[in-house]
Order: C-alpha cells, then structure tokens, then sequence
C-alpha cells in the first residue's frame, strides 16, 4: 500500500510523449572533477604492477608515495616547498596587482590603452622562458629574478581578461551612471570594478597556474632551493620517484589554488546565472 | 538651475528654446520650444523615429556626442527611468535604488522608497530574481528616491505586458500625485499618454506640433466620451484612421 503511494506520482510526472530535448549539460555528477585524475591513477598502478611500466621510466605510485614520506621525514619537502610557495605568492601578489592596474588604466582611458596595451601584447607573444636570460644578466640569479620572472608571466593573463572584462561591461551602464550623475569613485566601486569581475576572475585562474609554471622555469635554472631545484637534483641522480613527487606536488598545488579561485569565483559571481549552475 | 525662490523660473523647471539635434546629415530637433511645469505631467508622442527619445536624452543630458545648438534648462535634481529596467545584476535590489545616493540615510530612503512601489521585502533580491514588472518597479524607486524636481521617462512600459503595464499606470499616477515632479513621459501609446498626462505633446518635424492639455477628472476611464475624443483627434494628428481598428 505504502509503495504504490510513494510511486504515484512518478507516473504522474512521467512525459505523455516523447521527452523533451535537454539543451542543459544536465545534472552536475558528484567529485565529477575527479574521475579523469582516478582513471589516470588507476592505469599507472596497473602498468606499475604488470611490469609494463619499467621503475627507471616511472617509478611505482607506491614508491612515489614511500618516498614522499621519507622527504617528508627529513624535512626536505616542506623546506623546498616553503620556499617555492613564497616565491609563487609573492610574484602572483605583485602581478595580480600591477596587471589590474594596467588594466583599469587601459581601460578607462583611451590614452592609457594606447600607452600600454601594445607593450603587454607584445609580452604576451614572448614565453616567460625567453626572458630569464635577460632578466638573469639584470638581477642575478637571486630572488628577485625569480618572483620578477612569475610576476611578469601573471600579469599578462590577469591584465588580458580584465581588460576584456572592463571594455565589455554594457555601455548603458555607464549611461546610467551618468543619469544618476555618480562621482567618479562611486561609478568605479559600483559599476566598473564588479563589471570587469568576472573577467578579473579567469585571468585569476589562469594566473595561479601561470605562477606555478614561471616557479617550475626558474627553479630549474640555476637554484640551489625549491621544488624545482628537488627535481633537477633527483634529475642527475636518475630518481624518477623524487621527480614525480615534485610533478604531483605541482600538479597539486596548481589544482588547489585553481580550485580556491573557482570557490571565490562562485562566491563573488552569485548573482549570475549560467550554464554551468 | 536650482531656483527654489518664487518667480517665473520656480513654476517652469524645464525650459527649452530653439533646440536642434542630428545625427550626421539628418535633422531630428530642429529648433524646438518646450516648457514644462513645476508638478505638470506632460506626456510626449510622435511617430517613430520623430525625436521623441533625442529630446528626452537632450534634457537628462546623456547627448555629449551628438551635434546640435539651443537652450536646454532643466533641474541639476532629475531622474531618467529607461525602457529597459537597466538594473545592476551585481547588486542587490535596494542597493540598486541607493546607487545615487549619498549620506548615512540612502539605506532608510532606499527602504521607503521600494515600500512605495510595493516591493517591500525583496531589498536583499537580486534583480534577476525578479519579473519584467518588478524590475521596472525598482527602477521607479530609483529614479523618485532622490525627489527630483524632473522625472524622464522613455517609454518605461514598453517591453511590459498590457496587464503589468495598467498596474504600472496607476504606481506611477499615485507615485506622481505624492512626489510632484514635473514628469516628461515618453511614449508610442496614446491610451497611455491621454490617461496619465495633463498635456500631451506631439512631435512631428522635429517640433512640437500639437499642445493639447487633457482636463479630465482622474482616474480617466476609457469609457469617458470626453477620454475618446482626445484619443481620436491624437491618432488624426498622428496619421491614423480612428474608425479602424
């Protein structure tokens, strides 16, 4: 009795004649994001135990995994990573800030555009790599030329889509803005800077993952701490397992801060509706 | 203009004197005179294409890149209400109505003045939470919050529905009646115009060719003998056959 209550009204709701087509991507599926990486996993574990995969070409997941604890132990993993996530916070800090500069100036001044949106496409065109020679001759090969090297590889994107995001914001806004005759200040901080948000947002995506692979140039070429340096080292000893606890711990971290953007991106962005919700 | 002291200037907020406007070789103003009254509702028709939307972005001053001459006299204290609601989608409905606002008050204004249009309750809503009326509704509030001596209005109820677009008729009659801006409405309705306007203009030639003032009792009732026959002598005026349809 209790049964055919409960089925009631699915044979309600059930379509008459053919269903409808669904345009939506349909419902989202649960940890959908983490079904590609478990594949990829799965597959190397299975070559790993068949003898397939030979351990000098990749080492096992578990050796990885057994490594990673003993880098762990002694220390060298947190000290490598400190210093390469100081390094990557620090330029994406600096860089975050400039490219939005550059991008409010470009974008609401034509003069500014003209000044400085053909210099940063020009840098666009050239591979963060193509400048270490240059920037190592200018700054040594100190710090300094490592966060300069990952605040120029930030800037671009964060400038790109901000800029974008400013030059696309609806002109009836701005129309409006002049009807309701708002200050210059009240116009940027209620119109101009949420407007350009989402933009700001991707460049943001785009620029942590940017970090972390200006960080990976750098550290390789000349460093004697990092990440990087890790795995150039295990590179000359021929240790493929410390070398892909550095390639997971990237991979890691560039998922992690692409996922805390996305989490901003959800946050500050709740008032739109789109496909993908 | 920000006379308040009594004299000519105080009753005419919105003078304009051999105004003239084009776009490259056409000529849409051409040397219009228009006068409107402190608290006088004038509801402005014209064909399509005639100027009607030139004059009125003329007067709220949003025509900087247009070329034309004339005198242009209206309230520093005006509001604009578009045909679009034209809402910020990023902020919350009662943030939207403050926008202009300055001072430790907007909040309690903003509040008051969404209670006026009846969407007390939805201050924390984001506009596309709302319907196409609603929407327009907020953007009434935000035009009166500020009390302005000058409400322009180009079209607001076009993109509604006939049901939403009566209900808004009555708001903004009952709104008008209470905060006694001088209005300028802009409109392709003639039922509308005749309804809520004291004087309906028409444009024509880049003029004003009819000045017809509407003395009837409010509120104006189709079924008003009176209600149809300046109905019928506005469609003359605009080249369309009464009789017909």
């Amino acid at each position: 009795m209790t049964a055919s209550v409960l089925t009631r009204p699915r044979t309600a709701t059930a379509p008459a004649g053919k269903p409808r087509r669904r345009l939506k991507p349909g419902r989202p599926i649960p940890f959908g994001a983490a079904v590609g990486p478990l594949l990829l996993l799965a597959a190397w574990a299975l070559g790993s135990a068949t003898g397939w995969l030979d351990s000098r070409t990749l080492s096992a997941p578990w050796t990885v995994v057994t490594t990673a604890g003993d880098l762990i132990a002694d220390g060298r993993l947190q000290d490598n990573l400190a210093v390469s996530a100081r390094r990557a916070a620090l330029g994406l800090a600096i860089g975050t800030v400039i490219g939005t500069v550059l991008a409010l100036v470009a974008g609401l001044s034509r003069w500014g555009e003209a000044v400085l949106d053909g210099p940063i496409q020009i840098k666009r065109a050239i591979p963060a790599l193509a400048l270490v020679p240059l920037l190592i001759l200018w700054l040594g090969i100190g710090e300094q030329m490592k966060v300069t090297t990952i605040t120029l590889g930030v800037l671009v994107p964060v400038y790109i889509h901000t800029h974008n995001g400013l030059r696309s914001i609806d002109s009836r806004y701005v129309e409006l803005g002049e009807s309701l005759r708002l200050r210059r200040a009240v116009f940027l901080r209620r119109i101009v800077l949420p407007g350009a948000l989402p933009g700001f947002l991707l460049g943001m995506r785009f620029a942590v993952v940017g970090a972390w692979l200006a960080l990976v140039v750098v550290e390789q070429i000349n460093s004697t701490s990092g990440v990087g340096y890790m795995m150039d080292l295990a590179r000359q000893y021929g240790q493929t397992d410390v070398i892909i606890v550095g390639l997971v711990l990237y991979g890691l971290l560039g998922l992690l801060s692409d996922g805390a953007v996305r989490l901003a991106q959800r946050r500050a962005l709740s008032w739109r509706r789109t496909l993908a919700d | 203009m920000a006379t308040h002291a009594g004299g000519l200037t105080a009753t005419c907020p919105v003078r304009v004197q051999g105004l003239v406007r084009g776009f490259g070789d056409r000529t849409v103003l051409d040397g219009l005179d228009l006068e409107v009254g402190a608290g006088e509702f004038v509801a402005l028709l014209g064909r399509s294409g005639s100027g009607k939307s030139t004059l009125l972005r003329a007067l709220a001053g949003l025509d900087g890149d247009v070329t034309g001459s004339g005198l242009v006299d209206v309230p520093v204290n005006s509001s604009v209400v578009f045909q679009d609601a034209r809402l910020l989608p990023w902020q919350r409905v009662l943030d939207n109505v403050v926008l202009g606002l300055r001072g430790s008050a907007a909040s309690e204004r903003g509040r008051a003045a969404l209670a006026e249009v009846g969407l007390a309750g939805r201050e924390r809503a984001w506009p596309s939470e709302l319907s196409g009326g609603e929407q327009q509704r907020v953007a009434l509030a935000r035009a009166l919050v500020s009390e302005p001596e000058l409400l322009l209005a180009d079209e607001p109820f076009g993109a509604l529905d006939a049901l939403t677009r009566l209900r808004m008729h009555d708001l903004l009659r009952e709104l008008c009646a209470r905060h006694r801006p001088a209005v300028l409405l802009v409109t392709h309705d003639v039922d509308e115009a005749v309804t809520l306007a004291d004087r309906v203009l028409l444009l024509d030639a880049g003029r004003i060719a009819v000045d017809l003032a509407i003395d009837l009792p409010t509120p104006r009732s189709h079924r008003q003998p009176q209600f149809l026959a300046y109905r019928e002598s506005l469609l003359r005026a605009l080249g369309v056959d009464p009789t017909e349809g």
